[in-house]
C-alpha cells in the first residue's frame, strides 16, 4: 500500500468513528429538542398526532416567514397565568435545593469515613455504594411506601416503642418526598465526594494540627475548600435530576407535592395537551441550561486535567 | 489519606449503609410474607414467587424488558466506546464542544424531558411506536452513561502502547483491536452492564416512548404500584434485586480477576527483558 493511501484512509477512518455517534447524537438528542420548541407553538387539536402543524419543509422560504407571523404563545401565556405551573416551577427548584443540601449533608459524613477507612476495605464500600444505585430506581422508591405508610413500618416500630402514641401521616406529604430523593440520589453524591477526599494529601492537615490547629477548624480551612470539586460535581449529578423529577413525587408525593415533571407527564399523559407540556418542558429546560452547561464545563475541565 | 477512623467516621459510614440497605432489605424479607398485609408478618410463605411465575402479562413483560435491554445495551456500548475515543483521543476538532455537551447533557437531563422530546420525533417522522422506539430511546440516553465509563479508563491508559504498534506498521483500526479494546475491556463490560441495568430500570422515557405490544416491567410494576402495594410486586422487586446484585459481583470479581493476571503477565515480561 502506498503511504500517501494509508494516510487518506486512516483519515477517513478517523472521520467514521466521529461521524457515528456524532450524527446518532445529532438525530436522538438534539433534533427532539428542536420538534419540542417547534410544537410548544403549535395548538391543541382533536387528532392523532393532537397538535395544528406549524411549520412544514413544503412552504419554503416565504411559507416560513408567513408562518412565524401566526406563531401562537398562547401556550406559554397559559403557563404564564396558571398559578399551577408557576408554582410547580418554583417548588421543583425549592424541593431539588434542599434536597440537594440534605444529601450533601449526610453523604459528607459516609464519604469521609469511607476514605478514612483501611485501604483494604475501600474497594468493597465503594462496591456497596455503587450496589444500590444499579438496583431499580422505581423498585427503591416503592420500598419506601411500606415504610412510610400510616400503617407501615416506621410507625409501627415508633409507636411500639412508645416514641409516638399516634401513627404519623408521613407518606403523600413533602417529607416521603424529601426522604425519596436523599434516599435514591445519595449514591450520586458520595462516589464523587469519596473519590475526591480519598485523593486529599493527609499531610496538609498533619502539619497543621501539629501547629496547634483545632481539628474543626483544620476541617473547614483545608479539608472542606479542597473538597470543593467534589462537592461541586455531587450537587449538579443531584440537583440538576432532581428538579424534573417525576417517579419519586408522583409515588411518594401527595396533592400538595407539586413538581414539574409530575405536572408534564399528567398534562401528557391525563390531558393530552401536546402542545402545552412542550412548553412546559422547554421552560424547564431553559431554567436547567445554566447548571447543565456548568457541569458540562466542569466535566469537561476534570477530564482534560486527568489526561 | 490513612490514619485511623475515628468514632464518628466509623459510625457515619454504618448508619449510611443501614439507610441506604434496610428499605431494601425490608422489602425482600416481606415478599416472603404469608399474609396479603404486606405491612403484617404472618408466617413464611413462597406463595408470591409462585403467582408471579403465572402471572402471564407481568412474564411477558419482563421478556420485552429482557430484550429491549439486551439490544440497547449492545448498541449503546459500542457507540459509547467510539464517543470515548473521540473525546480522549482526537483531541481539537470542529464541532468537538458540541459533541461534550451531548455526551455530558443527557447524564442530568431530566427524564420527562427526554422522554417527551422522543416521543415528538418519532411521531414527526412517522415511526410506528413499539420495541424498536424504546430500544432507541435506551441507546441514547445509555450510550452517553457508556462513553463516560470507558472515557475514565482511557484517560488513565499510556498512548504508547499504541503507537507503538502503529510505528511498527499496525493500521490504526488493527492497533485499536489488539492493543487498546484488551485493556480497557473491563470499563467496556462495565460499561454494558451499566446500559443493560439502566435500561431493565427505566419506567419515565419507556412509558413516552413505548407502543401497543411494548409494555416493559417497570410499567408493568408502576401501574400496579398505583394501586396499591402487594407482596407479588415484593416478589417481582425481589428477583429483579437479586439478578442485578449477582449479576454486579460476578463481574467485578470477573473483571478484578482478569486485571490482577493482566499485571502479572506485564511484570513477568518486564522481569523477562
Amino acid at each position: 500500500m502506498m503511504p500517501d493511501e494509508h494516510a487518506k484512509r486512516t483519515a477517513w477512518g478517523r472521520r467514521l468513528v466521529v461521524a457515528i455517534p456524532y450524527i446518532w447524537l445529532l438525530v436522538f438528542f438534539l433534533a427532539p429538542f428542536a420538534i419540542v420548541f417547534k410544537i410548544s407553538f403549535s395548538e391543541v387539536q382533536i387528532a392523532m398526532p393532537p397538535y395544528a402543524p406549524v411549520f412544514g419543509w413544503e412552504e419554503g422560504f416565504a411559507g416560513w416567514l408567513d408562518k412565524f407571523s401566526e406563531l401562537s404563545f398562547d401556550n406559554y401565556l397559559w403557563l404564564g397565568q396558571d398559578a399551577l405551573y408557576i408554582n410547580s416551577y418554583l417548588s421543583s427548584l425549592r424541593i431539588a435545593a434542599v434536597s440537594t443540601f440534605l444529601v450533601l449533608l449526610i453523604g459528607y459524613p459516609i464519604a469521609y469515613g469511607m476514605a478514612r477507612a483501611p485501604t483494604q476495605w475501600r474497594p468493597a464500600l465503594v462496591m456497596l455504594v455503587i450496589l444500590p444505585f444499579w438496583t431499580s430506581f422505581l423498585i427503591r422508591v416503592y420500598a419506601w411506601i411500606g415504610i412510610l405508610k400510616k400503617e407501615g413500618l416506621l410507625n409501627q416500630a415508633l409507636v411500639g416503642i412508645g416514641l409516638i402514641d399516634e401513627p404519623l401521616t408521613i407518606l403523600n406529604t413533602n417529607i416521603a418526598v424529601y426522604i425519596g430523593i436523599v434516599y435514591s440520589y445519595l449514591p450520586f453524591m458520595v462516589l464523587p465526594l469519596y473519590a475526591n477526599l480519598e485523593k486529599l494529601d493527609r499531610a496538609l492537615i498533619e502539619a497543621a494540627l501539629d501547629l496547634g490547629c483545632h481539628p474543626i477548624k483544620a476541617f473547614w480551612t483545608i479539608t472542606f475548600p479542597l473538597s470543593l470539586p467534589g462537592v461541586l460535581a455531587g450537587s449538579f449529578l443531584v440537583f440538576i435530576p432532581a428538579v424534573g423529577e417525576f417517579v419519586i413525587p408522583d409515588l411518594l408525593g401527595g396533592s400538595e407535592t407539586l413538581m414539574i415533571g409530575k405536572t408534564l407527564w399528567s398534562e401528557f399523559f391525563s390531558n393530552r395537551d401536546w402542545p402545552v407540556s412542550s412548553a412546559v418542558a422547554v421552560l424547564l429546560l431553559l431554567i436547567l441550561v445554566i447548571p447543565i452547561v456548568l457541569f458540562q464545563h466542569f466535566q469537561q475541565k476534570q477530564a482534560e486535567k486527568g489526561q | 489519606m490513612t490514619e485511623r477512623p475515628s468514632l464518628f467516621n466509623i459510625v457515619s459510614v454504618v448508619f449510611g449503609f443501614a439507610f441506604l440497605y434496610l428499605p431494601i432489605l425490608l422489602l425482600i424479607i416481606y415478599s416472603f410474607n404469608e399474609s396479603r398485609l404486606v405491612t403484617v408478618w404472618a408466617g413464611f410463605s413462597t406463595k408470591w414467587y409462585v403467582q408471579m411465575i403465572n402471572n402471564e402479562g407481568l412474564m411477558n413483560a419482563a421478556w420485552v424488558t429482557a430484550r429491549v435491554a439486551f439490544v440497547s445495551a449492545t448498541i449503546a456500548t459500542v457507540l459509547g466506546t467510539l464517543a470515548a475515543i473521540v473525546l480522549i483521543r482526537f483531541g481539537r476538532f470542529r464541532g468537538r464542544t458540541l459533541f461534550s455537551g451531548m455526551i455530558y447533557a443527557p447524564l442530568v437531563m431530566p427524564e420527562v424531558i427526554t422522554g417527551l422530546s422522543l416521543l415528538l420525533l418519532f411521531v414527526a417522522i412517522n415511526l410506528d411506536r413499539g420495541f424498536w422506539t424504546v430500544v432507541i430511546a435506551h441507546i441514547t440516553f445509555s450510550m452517553c452513561f457508556a462513553a463516560v465509563v470507558v472515557q475514565s479508563r482511557l484517560v488513565s491508559f499510556d498512548t504508547s502502547l499504541e503507537e507503538a504498534a502503529m510505528d511498527l506498521g499496525c493500521p490504526p483500526a488493527r492497533a485499536f483491536f489488539s492493543v487498546t479494546l484488551p485493556v480497557i475491556m473491563p470499563a467496556v463490560i462495565s460499561a454494558w452492564m451499566l446500559s443493560f441495568t439502566l435500561s431493565l430500570d427505566d419506567l419515565v422515557i419507556a412509558s413516552f416512548t413505548t407502543g401497543p405490544g411494548a409494555t416493559t416491567l417497570p410499567m408493568k410494576i408502576y401501574s400496579q404500584v398505583r394501586l396499591g402495594v402487594t407482596p407479588e410486586i415484593n416478589a417481582v422487586c425481589s428477583v429483579l434485586i437479586a439478578v442485578v446484585t449477582v449479576g454486579v459481583l460476578a463481574a467485578s470479581i470477573v473483571t478484578k480477576r482478569r486485571e490482577v493476571e493482566r499485571q502479572r503477565a506485564e511484570r513477568a515480561a518486564i522481569a523477562g527483558n
